[in-house]
């Protein structure tokens, strides 16, 4: 989401949503690195899971909305409300199977989850919100 | 049922309370975002619909309020796991 021209495309969530998984996989390295010293093998296993969840979670989100909208504003309301329980559901699901079968770190996996989650929206809300200010001013990545 | 309770070792008790406890709370914790990202969303639909020329604009914003709003979701979740036994 560099320009104003990505805002007013046909899915400017995918675009954020791309933005986000980009900027995920330069902090990745960081998040892999902690777990691998801090809790060895299940430690870095729980950080690569939490890095894609958080991923996979922006950009299902986003295909949601822009597949949504597409069909009517109604379709758009019921779809991203039913999309929130039906991604919290999967990532529940995943969790505990992973769990279950003894890969799970929980400290790193919370740190990760978390942290990614909340860094990169931070991240990228300030793009935006220079690009709101400022339509043809791209920020320094 | 006060006779199976009694039977019960209090390890086992704790451990069925633990995991009772963590559900609750992530049910709790889910309800909340649910309500606002209903609201964030009712709130770019009705913008979307007073004025379809800034759709794209409206779109940008309520997809990074729903992501945050998620994000107190993702507390509830994390408290979840870590209370699971």
């Amino acid at each position: 989401m560099n320009t104003i021209a990505d805002m007013e495309s046909a899915a400017p969530e995918s675009a954020i949503a791309r933005d986000l998984v980009r900027r995920a996989l330069y902090v990745a390295p960081a998040f892999l690195l902690m777990g691998l010293l801090g809790w060895g093998t299940t430690g870095l296993f729980s950080a690569a899971l939490s890095l894609a969840l958080v991923a996979i979670n922006f950009r299902l989100g986003a295909a949601i909305i822009t597949r949504a909208s597409q069909i009517s504003l109604n379709a758009l309301f019921g779809a991203v409300l039913g999309g929130y329980i039906v991604r919290l559901g999967l990532m529940t699901a995943v969790v505990l199977v992973v769990k279950a079968g003894g890969w799970l770190a929980t400290v790193p996996f919370a740190i990760t989850l978390l942290v990614t989650h909340l860094g990169l929206l931070t991240w990228e809300s300030r793009h935006v919100a220079m690009t709101l200010a400022a339509p043809g001013l791209r920020p320094p990545q | 049922m006060l006779n199976v309770l009694a039977q019960t070792a209090a390890g086992e008790m704790l451990e069925g309370l633990k995991a009772i406890g963590a559900g609750l709370g992530y049910g709790l914790a889910a309800i909340g975002p649910g309500i606002g990202i209903g609201t964030v969303v009712g709130n770019a639909i009705s913008a979307m619909a007073r004025q379809p020329e800034s759709a794209g604009m409206v779109r940008t914003t309520m997809f990074l309020g729903i992501a945050f709003t998620e994000a107190l979701a993702l507390i509830g979740f994390v408290v979840f796991i870590l209370l699971m036994p």
